[in-house]
């Protein structure tokens, strides 16, 4: 096929030099540069695009812009596809292969368009009202309702591209770059001004280069052309083509989206293929222009419709003959110049059918040839796949209707100031009924309008407005404006106002849809029926009838929408209101919002000193939080299990070395590092000699337990905290604030160590035997180095805290070396334990330790909990005067004995598995929904006790010991219970013998 | 984004800053009813327009930023050391 339908000339756009070759369903066309998908498609006569989204009617392509609602395809093949891209656009480029959505098995053979034919059955809520029964079947019908309506299918590959994003501040933004921008930035920049212009497009100059309009003894296009090549050459400005504003946020924070690498089919390497940037501005112009609305009548949506100013579009950007013979269909003046346009092209302008009743004020536009019905509108349209004729009819009295072939229908409405980033900032709206549409009133200071976005629909005006918003802007961020910087006079020809014409009424016995909103399948009737159902609010029409909520948002749709509800109320426009405008203003690719910041980027991950060692010894390594932790170490022919388990028992019988690098490690000095410890703990410090560690627990100025972990006294004024591995950032941040906020006055300096060093627990009976060969100058004896001990000393060479705690149960060291040392001393331990069968072991086996002793962790420190009901309620101090949580502690529903308390459970029967997550209840069948007591926290296999042994919050706690209740796994097939006998919660040593041997 | 102007690092996207609660509240002194302490830590008020609040300057200096922000419009009216800390 060739381009039939380019003109021989003309074309701001395009290159007819450069010829291109590119695929819609898989159909070979051509094309040239410069050219959009939809131009392209256009030249070659290829008006059926799409399918609509409800009823599968055939679509084409509607606009020229990035208000496009029906031209949406599927956009390259593989990784790389991309659903709902807009062929208006999208940039043509060699071997670009397109596709249509929404059909099958194709476009001209679609069988759900079978919905069309069914649409009676099918109003607005139709779904919401008909598939509400039985409750549960939604789900089934959800799914093939959502097979029959929807847009193209989204790829599920991972996205083989990069998305960057950058940074950057400027004095002025100014966002488009047609008259009114150019003229923004030009004036602003020349001040010296840091200015940054954005415009969607490939090329500066928006509605000059789409239209054919003079500028002194220039084009529009080569104007801009010129002012662009200037603004090129300032080195204080920055020029973004291809980049659309997508939001204004907080703060002047513009986000802006780069299409680096969408006009190629695969980005450069090193190219990403959009980059997304956070622009902070001083002042910001917005140039965004206006986009015209449709008018609304039976029919309004074959292909072959389209709006006036994109036929205008066509011709003029694209040297394209968007029809061969067309009807005018305007309630405005550009209805005329869409015409004259036309038929300057080469089309056959059969008519202008303008609404307004034409008369001394008002008028019409004589062209030459072409008859004007004024006081008509179109009322029905006909052609199945494309326009072939319209039918023309007086408005009000009178039905004498005129058939007028063509197969161009070119419609204005009236234009509506694109006040999308306006709106972002929170800047209000105001209806002006004279030029029918919403301009931008009140709003952010620094955000202002200029040209078209603000109501200045005249080419002299935006340019006028352009330059003053520019040097003003840069005024008022401190630099003077230089002189010489004037709009070029143009002069506006004089406009008639436009007529309010909402919908054209139906015609009586005809049932022809008349397209609100053509991208969801909104018509008039469906406005109507969300009136009469008391759906009237704006809101409330939006979500019934999904009008506005499609990909385009309702660019071309809302306004007449919000004029249709207003008219059945009875009420003003500004009455009804408008919806908010939310970013993004065009849809944005969500690899685009991400940017590098994916994968690792995402969530880093934070490795241990040892962490290759445990690696090549056969640990299972796992994620907690960000860190990697070995589970276990896996033996030949051994499952992590049987792994795990060996692992506990022989921690129990002989040694072994365990990374608890993870722990937060926060150093506590100054001279009243002691008072401060006092108040941040519960318990007591005062009298916590140097050498000597202690365990604390932190509460929660509520009373809860936020964290525990030992704290030791390394010199008179300084402290070495351990927390929580989860908590390490929380409770540095709330300590500073302790410091900051509260408790100013205490001279204390807090410092997180927690990556500065390794540590490693050597726990079993002979630990002590394994430390005693490689420590260097002290005495590991139990007379020396008792229980909670502390001290420095050099291991195998190596400088080291050595702190007698244990959270195994054990005999066991906590050894801290800086990381750097954190291998070294590692190996040297488990050399120096090679006689006495030592071993590493895992997170887990570490778990099943101290769930044998019953020491509390994470699933315990739930938020939930106070120091009585994890049994620790006697540590906390009752002689100190103030501490964090001491008064809200006390309240009596936190003393109350059925508080969830901590236990022990067994098996009854010896045997069985206790999981985490099981409910206790007192009755072995309980009825649903019944009582819980509680629920299991922690469990283990107990290597000491040969069976199954869980930590649980059950209501009575320790008063309930010798108890048999019930451990219920109620999301299980049956409910199967667990009879399960309440204990004390160490099973292993409950006297501490082996810790203090 | 927010900019928040910390007072030691100077004007810094808000995602370096962690929200840290009312500026206003004052922990009640250590003698304080059960009450007063449940006030403090319970009950805020949460009006339409300015709010003194805290800010925890995190990726930064890691101090408390005392900051005056309108929480109807996010307009930032000033930022200062927390007034305990001047």
């Amino acid at each position: 096929m060739t381009e039939r339908f380019r003109l021989a000339s003309g074309g701001t756009a395009i290159d007819r030099a450069r010829p291109l070759s590119f695929r819609f369903d898989g159909k070979r066309l051509t094309g040239v540069a410069g050219d959009t998908l939809a131009s392209a498609l256009l030249a070659n006569g290829v008006r059926l695009v799409g399918r609509s989204f409800k009823y599968h009617r055939p679509r084409g392509i509607f606009t020229a812009g990035p208000e496009e609602p029906n031209a949406l395809v599927g956009l390259r093949r593989g990784d790389r596809h991309e659903p709902n891209t807009r062929a208006t656009m999208v940039e043509l480029y060699e071997g670009l292969d397109a596709e249509s959505q929404n059909r099958w098995p194709s476009l001209r053979f679609d069988v759900m368009g079978i919905n069309d034919r069914l649409s009676p059955l099918l109003p607005a809520g139709f779904y919401y009202k008909t598939f509400m029964w039985p409750p549960k079947a939604w789900l089934t019908y959800e799914h093939y309702i959502r097979r029959a309506a929807g847009l193209g299918t989204a790829p599920t590959a991972r996205d083989p591209d990069r998305y960057d994003h950058r940074s950057a501040h400027c004095d002025v933004l100014v966002v488009g770059g047609g008259p009114a921008g150019l003229m923004a930035a030009l004036a602003a920049a020349r001040t010296g001004a840091r200015v940054i212009l954005c415009d969607e497009r490939v090329e500066l100059g928006g509605s000059l280069l789409r239209e054919n309009r003079m500028i002194g003894e220039e084009t529009g296009a080569a104007w801009a052309r010129r002012i662009g090549a200037e603004l090129g050459t300032l080195p204080n400005l920055r020029l973004l083509t291809r980049t659309t504003a997508f939001g204004l946020f907080d703060h002047n924070m513009a986000g802006l989206i780069e299409r680096v690498a969408d006009h190629v089919a695969t980005p450069p390497e090193h190219v990403p293929r959009q980059r997304r940037w956070n622009v902070r501005a001083r002042q910001i112009v917005l140039a965004t222009g206006a986009i015209e609305r449709p008018l609304i009548f039976a029919g309004n949506d074959r292909p072959g419709v389209m709006l006036a100013s994109a036929a205008r579009a066509y011709i003029h950007q694209y040297g394209v003959r968007p029809g061969s013979r067309a009807v005018v269909f305007a309630n405005n003046d550009a209805g005329y110049r869409t015409a004259a346009d036309l038929a300057a092209a080469g089309v056959t302008v059969a008519a202008v059918v303008d609404s307004r009743i034409a008369d001394a004020s008002t008028g019409t536009t004589q062209l030459a040839g072409i008859p004007v019905l004024s006081g008509h509108a179109v009322v029905s349209t006909d052609g199945r796949f494309g326009l072939t004729g319209v039918d023309v009819a007086p408005l009000g009295e009178g039905s004498a209707v005129r058939r007028i072939e063509c197969d161009l229908l070119a419609v204005s409405g009236g234009l509506t100031p694109t006040v999308h980033l306006h709106s972002h900032a929170g800047g209000k709206l105001a209806w002006d009924d004279a030029r029918l549409c919403f301009v931008p009133s009140t709003g952010r200071a620094t955000v202002r309008s200029a040209g078209a976005a603000g109501g200045a629909f005249g080419l002299g005006a935006c340019l006028a407005e352009g330059a003053r918003a520019g040097a003003e802007t840069a005024t008022a961020v401190g630099f003077s404006a230089p002189a010489g910087v004037t709009a070029p006079a143009v002069t506006d020809e004089a406009v008639r106002p436009p007529q309010a014409l909402w919908a054209v009424p139906a015609r009586a016995g005809k049932a022809s849809k008349r397209f609100v909103d053509v991208q969801d399948d909104v018509t008039v009737e469906d406005v109507g029926l969300a009136a009469r159902e008391g759906y009237v609010s704006v809101e409330h029409l939006k979500r019934y009838t999904t009008l506005g909520m499609g990909t385009d948002q309702g660019k071309t749709a809302n306004v007449n929408g919000l004029a249709l509800m207003a008219q059945l109320r009875g009420e003003a426009i500004p009455a009804v209101g408008t919806t908010t405008f939310r970013p993004p203003y065009t849809p944005v690719t969500i690899g685009a919002l991400a940017g590098r910041e994916i994968g690792l980027h995402f969530m880093p991950v934070r490795r241990t000193p040892m962490h290759d060692w445990h690696g090549a010894h056969g640990g299972h390594m796992i994620e907690t939080g960000l860190w990697m932790r070995p589970r276990c170490y896996v033996r030949v022919g051994e499952t992590p299990d049987q792994a795990v388990r060996r692992e506990a028992a022989h921690i129990r019988n002989a040694v072994g070395l365990v990374d608890v690098s993870t722990l937060g490690k926060i150093d506590v000095q100054g001279p009243d590092a002691t008072e401060f410890l006092q108040r941040a703990y519960a318990n007591g410090w005062a009298n916590l000699p140097v050498g000597k560690a202690r365990y604390g627990i932190m509460l929660r100025e509520d009373g809860m337990v936020f964290d525990d972990g030992t704290t030791s006294r390394i010199a008179d004024k300084r402290y070495f905290m351990t927390t929580t591995t989860a908590n390490a950032a929380p409770v540095l941040m709330h300590l500073e604030y302790l410091l900051q906020i509260v408790w100013p006055e205490l001279r204390v300096q807090v410092t997180s160590e927690s990556d500065q060093w390794a540590a490693m627990a050597l726990a079993g009976p002979r630990a002590r035997t394994v430390l005693a060969r490689v420590v260097e100058g002290l005495d590991v004896s139990d007379a020396s180095l008792p229980f909670m001990g502390a001290r420095e000393a050099h291991i195998a060479g190596l400088p080291a805290r050595i702190f007698r705690i244990s959270f195994s149960g054990e005999l066991a060291y906590e050894i801290n070396t800086p990381a750097d040392h954190g291998l070294a001393l590692w190996e040297a331990l488990l050399a120096a334990g090679a006689g006495e069968d030592i071993i590493p072991y895992g997170l887990e086996a570490m778990g099943v330790l101290r769930i044998e002793k019953g020491h509390v962790a994470g699933p315990e420190l739930n938020g939930r909990t106070t120091a009585e009901d994890l049994g620790l309620g006697r540590m906390v101090s009752a002689k100190k005067p103030d501490f964090i949580g001491k008064h809200l502690r006390e309240r009596p529903g936190l003393k109350d004995e059925s508080r969830l308390r901590l236990v022990g459970l067994v098996p009854v029967d010896g045997t069985s598995k206790l999981r985490p997550g099981a409910q206790i209840v007192a009755d072995a069948a309980p009825t649903l929904p019944g009582k819980s007591l509680g629920h299991i926290t922690s469990t283990a296999h107990s290597p000491t006790l040969g069976h199954s042994v869980a930590l649980a919050l059950v209501s009575g706690g320790a008063t309930r010991k010798g108890e048999t209740l019930y451990a219920a796994y109620f999301l299980e097939e049956g409910g199967a219970t667990v009879p399960v006998r309440v204990v004390d919660p160490a099973f292993v040593d409950p006297e501490g013998k082996r810790l203090h041997g | 984004m927010m900019l928040i102007d910390c007072p030691w690092c100077g004007p810094r996207g808000h995602v370096e800053f962690t929200y840290a609660g009312d500026a206003t509240v004052k922990r009640p002194a250590p003698d304080a009813s059960e009450a007063a302490f449940a006030d403090y830590v319970f009950l805020r008020d949460n009006r339409r327009g300015p709010h003194r609040e805290l800010w925890h300057h995190t990726a930064g200096c890691r101090r408390f930023v005392e900051v005056h922000r309108n929480v109807l419009t996010h307009e930032i009216l000033g930022t200062s050391a927390p007034e305990v800390s001047k």
